[in-house]
């Protein structure tokens, strides 16, 4: 069992060495064979090893060696499996199989086959070290793991400038939030001496107030680098552009397994963030608006992908809610299902790009449903999914959401009622999106279907998008999870009715016609609102004047050098006195020799006052 | 008696030397330091140095000098040089120097002429010289003889172009 | 011989003058003729006081320091002469101040 625990995370590691080394002297079907198996067997090894380790229950935790040790502090290299990391697992090799699958038929036409396939699996190893890494700190190393390969991917065509842009701001963005998870983790070790996640929520549980300034602190700076990870406000700034990257990469990243790793964070950290309720507090209430935020942001989107990365960036909203409230089931299973019906979506709109020879404007889109049947059935199964229409994945899990949320003494009524007008907006603008793009009259023509390994994936997908929302998760061991079942009754019929609403209001506005969309959009209020929600929020202008400004003009500035300006100063000082002196040096022996004389007397007039004296 | 010869060559020696320096032509500057020399020679019989005496006539006026004489004369400097020297020897470029120079006299003569120490007459002879040479300064001759030979060869090695190549000099 | 004997300070008033004399040629004249001249004047007088002190103490020392001086007087003409050679062959000119490469 430990041989199977250890393979999990090398077998992606040793077949992205491989990639990166030789990758370019390959054949394309043995790059595939590597890049695709090596996920694959990765997901093997997670069935056996979850059957065999499912009969004993207790948590696994295999040492590989020691990384450092320092003083009374040390860190091992070690592995650590329980029911938490195992879904995580699961997920993460299950649809990342899938998604490796798609890419060789998505990605099959390009020359940098082996290199997407090399950073791929290097990102799914990182991914996996995170959920797997028995410490912080080698928690904290898939972190970056997961940044790096993200910055890889998302400028893979990086002959364009943009792309390359588009990298550096996803990077730099989460950065930030990095550097606050470092000062937490620097915190941490000060305060407890050891990064060990079991004993750290062992020590915090007998050694922290709750509510203290200790815990608040250590727990928010650690929140704020799940806030750039997972692209929440008010570091969220870069998901959109992120869609630079290739489609599969945006399903696998951006959906289903990088983004959710600050929910990973803050799940595994349970036993902290219960000691810091202010905290807890801050959470649920970034999350719902950040959900409600990104909501009408995605309503206001004309490219494919963007509509699907706010949207992501929303459903994160709603999962941080569920942390927030300490409905920490509800929020892992809205990750799980969130993870299969956003990749499923994302896949799909992919097949979409590919099959209208890379088109992305949905303006430019319509009246597919009958050329591109499996892309448009998955649209539809995602996109309900989405919208949390009952008998879906997302309806068990986003419902569970807004009911515990609702539970929350006192604030819990205005939290539903964000949340739950964030969910009437997310119907909205999915079903929007399914109607515009498959529906009405045919603007551009679709070339070809896609093959078996894009459509394969895709009917998988909307396999689990309908039934996922049942599988029941063993997490009551793992985490403090709330005793009694959410609230039945008018709360729970009004929580199930709101999408439904909104996907009757988006037939009416963008199928039936008979409400008209310009009356509404191209009103004076209108132009702006959709200007605004287009922008992001005027977020991005936020930060350019904020952040990017100010910098650039400060590197401007030091490009001349102005510190170097000091030391010339010097320089020139000593040149100064030099030429001073050196006119002293006239060369011509006359003026010598006066000198010299000069000096002789001063001499002779010392000697003469010493004998006088 | 050797008092006023002592006083008559000393003025002598002086003249010629002020003389020597001021002087446009220097053919005539040099036969005015030649008479200064002779002067200072009689200044040192007078001293009971016979032995110096012959040497500075024949050493320093006879061949020092001498090889001035060649040198000028070589050199060829004619009417035209004469009219720069004249145009350089200007009073006002006297001030500094003749001010300095002064100071100088005026700070040696307050050190040494104060009191009155006679010198004896008697000779120090040539003999008496010759064995102080040759024997606890004979290193010093050595050396000498070093720096003449180095003397020699620079001297040589300087001139050798410009006796050699350049016979079309002109003024 | 004489009852009226030389004293020593006078003589080496004489040599001050003609020391302090040779130092005005050097510091007055530009030719570089004069300038030597100026040098064997002080030279000579640096010799006038060597041979008055020998004198003054009856040792032969003061001449023997004189024959000193006198080589040093002739290898430095030599060689100065061989410069001023030089300097009329390059510079076609005796004047001090052309000869000022080495300034600043």
């Amino acid at each position: 069992m430990n041989l199977l625990l250890s393979l999990i995370p090398a077998l992606p590691l040793a077949s992205a060495a491989l990639l990166l080394l030789y990758g370019r002297h390959l054949t394309r079907s043995l790059v595939t064979t590597l890049g695709v198996g090596s996920i694959g067997s990765a997901a093997i090894v997670v069935v056996l090893l979850a059957t065999q380790w499912t009969a004993t229950a207790e948590p696994l935790r295999v040492q590989l060696w020691q990384w450092f040790s320092v003083g009374s502090f040390s860190v091992d290299i070690a592995l650590y499996l329980d029911q938490l990391s195992l879904i995580w697992l699961c997920t993460i090799t299950g649809i990342g199989f899938l998604i490796h699958l798609y890419s060789s038929e998505y990605m099959a036409h390009d020359s940098d086959y082996s290199r997407y396939f090399a950073y791929l699996n290097l990102f799914v190893a990182s991914m996996l070290l995170l959920v797997l890494g028995d410490s912080l700190l080698l928690l904290f190393l898939g972190w970056e793991g997961v940044g790096l390969c993200s910055y890889l991917l998302i400028g893979f065509w990086h002959q364009e400038s943009a792309n390359g842009a588009a990298a550096r701001k996803a990077f730099i963005v989460t950065r930030a939030g990095d550097a606050a998870m470092a000062l937490g983790l620097f915190l941490l070790v000060a305060e407890f001496n050891t990064l060990n996640i079991q004993e750290l929520l062992a020590a915090a549980a007998l050694q922290w107030e709750r509510g203290g300034t200790m815990a608040t602190l250590a727990c928010a700076l650690i929140f704020t680098g799940a806030v750039g990870k997972s692209a929440q406000l008010p570091l969220q700034t870069w998901l959109p552009d992120a869609m630079a990257g290739p489609t599969p990469v945006s399903a696998l990243i951006h959906a289903a397994t990088m983004v959710t790793a600050g929910i990973y964070l803050l799940a595994r950290l349970n036993g902290l963030y219960t000691m810091a309720p202010n905290v807890l507090f801050a959470i649920a209430i970034i999350g719902v608006a950040t959900s409600l935020m990104a909501a009408c942001a995605a309503l206001a989107q004309t490219d494919i992908k963007r509509i699907l990365a706010y949207s992501t960036i929303s459903q994160l909203g709603y999962m941080f809610l569920a942390l927030g409230v300490q409905a920490w089931d509800a929020g892992i299973l809205h990750m799980m299902t969130h993870a299969f019906f956003k990749a499923l979506l994302f896949l799909a709109a992919g097949a979409v790009i590919e099959c209208l020879h890379h088109e992305q404007d949905i303006r430019n889109m319509g009246g597919l449903r009958k050329r591109l049947p499996v892309p448009f059935w998955s649209f539809v199964i995602g996109s309900a999914a989405l919208a949390a229409l009952p008998a879906t994945a997302g309806f068990a899990s986003k419902d569970l959401i807004l009911l515990r949320a609702w539970e929350v003494a006192g604030d819990g009524t205005w939290l539903w009622g964000v949340a739950a007008l964030g969910a009437f907006i997310t119907a909205l603008y999915s079903f929007k999106l399914v109607f515009v793009v498959f529906f009405g009259e045919a603007k551009t023509e679709a070339t070809h279907q896609p093959g078996w390994r894009m459509a394969v994936p895709l009917i998988v997908l909307c396999l689990f998008s309908i039934v996922g929302g049942y599988i029941a998760l063993p997490l009551a061991d793992v985490l403090p999870l709330p005793s009694h079942e959410p609230a039945h009754g008018t709360i729970a019929v009004i929580s199930a009715a709101i999408p439904i609403v909104g996907v009757f209001v988006a037939y009416l506005l963008f199928l039936g016609r008979q409400v008209s969309v310009e009356a509404l959009t191209h009103s004076p209020a209108g132009l702006w609102l959709s200007g605004f929600w287009h922008g992001g929020w005027g977020m991005d202008r936020f930060y350019a004047l904020l952040v990017v400004m100010p910098y650039t003009r400060v590197a401007r500035w030091l490009r001349n050098e102005p510190i170097d300006y000091l030391v010339a100063m010097i320089t020139g000082t000593a040149v100064f006195f030099n030429g001073v002196f050196g006119a002293s040096q006239n060369g011509r022996l006359g003026r010598y020799v006066t000198v010299m004389v000069l000096g002789l007397l001063l001499m002779f007039l010392v000697l003469v006052m010493g004998v006088a004296a | 008696m050797s008092l006023a010869l002592f006083y008559l060559a000393a003025a002598v020696a002086v003249g010629a030397t002020v003389l020597a320096l001021t002087r446009a032509n220097a053919a005539h500057a040099l036969i005015y330091l030649i008479v200064s020399l002779l002067g200072v020679a009689v200044l040192f019989f007078l001293l009971g140095a016979p032995f110096a005496a012959a040497l500075e006539v024949v050493a320093y006026a006879g061949a020092i000098m001498v090889l001035f004489v060649f040198v000028i004369m070589m050199l060829n400097l004619g009417e035209e040089s004469q009219r720069e020297e004249r145009a350089l020897l200007n009073f006002r470029h006297w001030r500094l120097p003749g001010l300095l120079t002064a100071l100088l006299l005026a700070e040696l003569v307050y050190v040494m002429g104060n009191s009155v120490s006679p010198i004896p007459s008697d000779a120090v002879l040539p003999k008496q010289v010759a064995l102080t040479l040759f024997g606890p300064y004979v290193l010093g001759v050595e050396l000498a003889s070093m720096l003449l030979l180095a003397g020699l060869v620079g001297a040589y090695h300087l001139g050798q172009h410009f006796l050699a190549r350049d016979r079309g000099y002109n003024n | 011989m004489d009852t009226m004997l030389i004293p020593l300070e006078h003589v080496l008033v004489v040599a001050s003058i003609l020391f302090a004399l040779g130092l005005f040629g050097l510091m007055f004249r530009r030719n570089i003729i004069f300038m030597l001249m100026s040098l064997e004047v002080m030279l000579n007088a640096a010799a006038l006081a060597f041979i008055a002190a020998g004198a003054h103490w009856q040792q032969a020392d003061g001449q023997v320091m004189f024959v000193f001086i006198l080589a040093i007087a002739a290898a430095e003409v030599s060689v100065g002469l061989g410069l001023v050679l030089q300097m009329r062959r390059q510079m076609q000119t005796l004047d001090m101040n052309t000869a000022i490469r080495l300034k600043g």
